[in-house]
């Protein structure tokens, strides 16, 4: 982690053009590094979490990755999201500890009464996973009349807000500026998913419209004049 | 840079103490100041530097790094006087040393002629206190001129056929363009309309101490890391410290004016950051607290002299509050613009300023910008269209297709003022000082959402003519919530409908004076910034002016 001064040394001094194309051609570099970041995670020695039991951890791991999947690009789970959400509950969302505490356990219910047989999020199937959040997510059927109702169960006073409130953290979590030191978008992954480049200063031209920008012209006279006499 | 200041005592009167540090409160120190008045500064938020901002999305926008905190100042909201207020986050301001302009979009239009004199052209208005100012244009443009050059505004002098006289080109360059406004400028050309490049309070080149900008595109809602964005804390306070007649007093939350039996003012009371009260004296008050807290600090010190509030003979204090309207649309296009790079806007068009209520059916006007305001965790909570999944594979996929493709169209606008719509105290809630809250009550004057209506469907217009894949106006509700925060202490030759005259100075006491968004008399066209800049400067020459005829001496 550079420190707060390198970084604004390194603001200051404006930043060559890293091209548009950066993300399609360094995506072999990103996904190597995702795999070093995920085998990382994956071992407890090198992270304690402060929060988490590692059982817990397991579970928000697996849920965050159905919001943001692994799926030919990284997704939360190579971003390190669990880190993040589990800093942020001792950090900035303290008051949120009661929602994970309390929701887990009713969400894990919630996959026994779907699936009976199973009780852990994270062992269940893709499919199986899928449906346990669609069962939870209200305002996004709200949102999408089309898709299939899949609201037959109970509403769950614990899971349900566990839920809104573990997608924001996942989406914080994922897109969070790397440098910030709160764990989240491990090495940039989340923004190299959306596009945006690393680092804190850019020159034009940023993308494609404004590549070839012959430079500003006044408008030709006959429209200036068109609109001063419609101002009568 | 801190830099050091004159310590000065709370019992020895200063010549001028003022409130807020922020557009208004800075240019007032410096220009007080350097023409040598000793000024204490007190401001109620922290002392940030350079080196405190940030680009941490939590930090800045959910912990409110550099603006009120709502658990601190709790607020309450009404849409009329005859319902309960209900605790509801109800405006964001900057609380900080440079106050809102710290975090400010940087747009900086002058008002235009016609926004200090419209109630003389267009007759009244049913439901709106509408009045025109005592000042023109012509007025204040040598003090626009001075915001320009001292503050430090990139713009094209002469590029827009609607811009008012000037006296001066613009210091240095427009900003390079982005491609939101290649695409904006192309469509809006299409429609036979007048784009041009955007006159913005941001450095397109360095200036001593500071940088022109780097395009580090963490800039609506956030500090300027290299002192770029023409703030106060960038552009003003360094020069009101340099004089050295200047002390910024940070931490410093004033909650009364006080008054003698002569009905003079004779300081400031604060809490400083221990909640330790104390008396700051001076010959004289400027209070630029901003349109919601110099409102309050009124109404804070009622006296028995003053039993409505200190300088509220007129019953305005606080009332005629004005947001500005506005309509936000979407559009996404097939190529990458990645307009994350960079300040918000490039190109705006001034075409729709003043519109004819015969033609279109109600009364205001209002401009267009291009802009992509929106940082990465804000973007993928809030500006994926509807109906897009709200997690998943389809929600990862429209987010990485996204980010880089869509910008938006803003219309900015009128809005009337409502003598209802107002900020008062609420004494049911009280901040972590004690204090009653800011209540807002507010309700839209039924002509500013028709403009919002009507300003989102040219919006529309520009986004078919641009040929967006995709495109869609945020819903377009009664404001609940406000940024620009105007006209709640209005200027008026008139001590019966205004709370000061043309010079800043309450009606009712002589040495007190109120400079900031509260003393608008109209809303302009959606940026007041510049127009509070070049208000601060000018009433910094009436109120010399004052002094030097001896009009302020007991």
């Amino acid at each position: 982690m550079i420190t707060e001064l390198d970084r604004r040394q390194f603001l200051s001094r404006g930043l060559a053009a890293v091209g548009a194309t950066w993300t399609a051609a360094h995506w072999p570099a990103v996904l190597s590094a995702a795999e070093h970041a995920h085998k990382a995670a994956a071992s407890p020695e090198t992270q304690k979490f402060e929060f988490f039991t590692p059982a817990e951890a397991r579970e928000i791991e697996a849920l965050s990755s159905c919001i943001i999947p692994s799926d030919g690009t990284p997704g939360a789970r190579e971003a390190g999201v669990v880190y993040f959400i589990d800093r942020a509950l001792v950090t900035f969302s303290v008051d949120d500890q009661k929602t994970y505490r309390e929701g887990l356990p009713e969400l894990q219910k919630r996959v026994t009464e779907l699936f009976p047989g199973a009780s852990l999020f994270s062992a269940a199937t893709p499919d199986q996973q899928e449906a346990v959040l669609e069962s939870l997510d209200e305002a996004g059927a709200k949102a999408s009349p089309q898709r299939p109702q899949r609201l037959r169960y109970r509403r769950s006073a614990a899971a349900q807000p566990l839920f809104e409130v573990l997608r924001v953290h996942t989406i914080a979590g994922f897109l969070i500026d790397p440098e910030v030191g709160r764990k989240g978008n491990r090495d940039g992954l989340g923004w190299a998913v959306i596009g945006r480049e690393p680092g804190h200063g850019f020159q034009p031209p940023f993308g494609f419209y404004d590549k070839n920008y012959p430079g500003w012209q006044a408008a030709p006279a006959a429209l200036s004049v068109k609109k001063d006499a419609d101002k009568q | 840079m801190k830099i050091d200041q004159p310590k000065y005592k709370t019992s020895d009167a200063v010549d001028f103490v003022i409130v807020g540090s922020g557009a208004a409160g800075g240019v007032l120190a410096k220009e007080l100041s350097t023409n040598g008045f000793s000024v204490v500064v007190l401001e109620q938020g922290p002392y940030l530097t350079e080196a405190d901002f940030s680009h941490d999305e939590i930090k800045v926008l959910q912990e409110d790094l550099l603006t009120n905190h709502p658990k601190l100042q709790p607020n309450t909201f009404r849409k009329t006087a005859q319902d309960k207020a209900k605790p509801q986050r109800a405006l964001v301001y900057g609380r900080a040393v440079g106050g809102t302009s710290n975090h400010f979009t940087a747009n900086f239009w002058r008002f235009h002629e016609i926004d200090f004199k419209e109630r003389s052209k267009v007759g009244p208005i049913a439901g709106s206190t509408f009045s025109d100012w005592p000042i023109t244009y012509a007025d204040l443009e040598p003090y626009y001129t001075k915001v320009e050059w001292e503050v430090g505004v990139s713009g094209l002098a002469g590029a827009s056929p609607f811009d008012p006289p000037r006296s001066k080109p613009y210091p240095m360059p427009p900003l390079p363009v982005k491609g939101s406004g290649v695409i904006f400028e192309r469509a809006a050309r299409k429609l036979g309309w007048n784009p041009f490049p955007a006159p913005m309070a941001i450095l397109s080149q360095p200036r001593p101490g500071r940088s022109a900008c780097v395009n580090c595109g963490f800039c609506l809602a956030f500090g300027c890391e290299v002192k770029a964005k023409s703030s106060s804390l960038a552009s003003m306070i360094p020069l009101a410290e340099r004089s050295g007649k200047c002390e910024i007093r940070p931490n410093s939350y004033v909650h009364k004016i006080e008054v003698d039996e002569r009905g003079r003012a004779t300081g400031a009371v604060y809490f400083d950051e221990k909640k330790n009260v104390h008396l700051q004296k001076a010959k004289a008050v400027i209070l630029s607290a901003n349109g919601a807290e110099t409102p309050r600090l009124l109404l804070l010190s009622a006296s028995n002299k003053f039993p409505d509030g200190l300088a509220n003979s007129s019953g305005y204090v606080g009332k005629n509050l004005m947001f500005n309207t506005g309509a936000v649309s979407v559009g996404v296009f097939d190529e990458q613009l990645n307009d994350y790079k960079g300040f918000a806007v490039s190109r705006i068009l001034h075409d729709f300023y003043e519109l004819d209520a015969n033609k279109v059916g109600f009364h205001g006007g209002g401009g267009l910008d291009a802009r992509f305001d929106m940082t990465p965790i804000g973007f993928a909570l809030g500006a994926l269209p509807a109906g897009t999944p709200r997690w998943g594979k389809q929600f990862k996929a429209a987010l990485a297709n996204n980010f880089t493709r869509t910008f938006e169209v803003f219309g900015h606008g009128t809005s009337l003022p409502v003598e209802n719509n107002s900020f008062s105290v609420d004494s049911d809630v009280k901040d972590a000082w004690g204090l009653p809250a800011l209540r807002l009550t507010y309700k839209d004057h039924p002509d500013d959402l028709k403009l919002a209506h009507w300003l989102a469907d040219r919006s529309t217009e520009l986004l078919d003519a641009a040929g967006a894949k995709q495109k869609w106006t945020f819903p377009i509700d009664e404001q609940q919530f406000g940024v620009h925060l105007l006209g709640t202490c209005r200027m008026g030759n008139d001590p019966k409908a205004s709370v000061i005259n043309a010079d800043h100075q309450t009606h009712d006491v002589k040495n007190l004076f109120l400079c900031d968004g509260s003393s608008l008399v109209t809303s302009g066209r959606g940026q007041p910034t510049m127009t509070i800049m070049a208000l601060a400067f000018r009433a910094a020459d009436r109120i010399m002016g004052l002094v030097k005829r001896g009009d302020l001496s007991a």
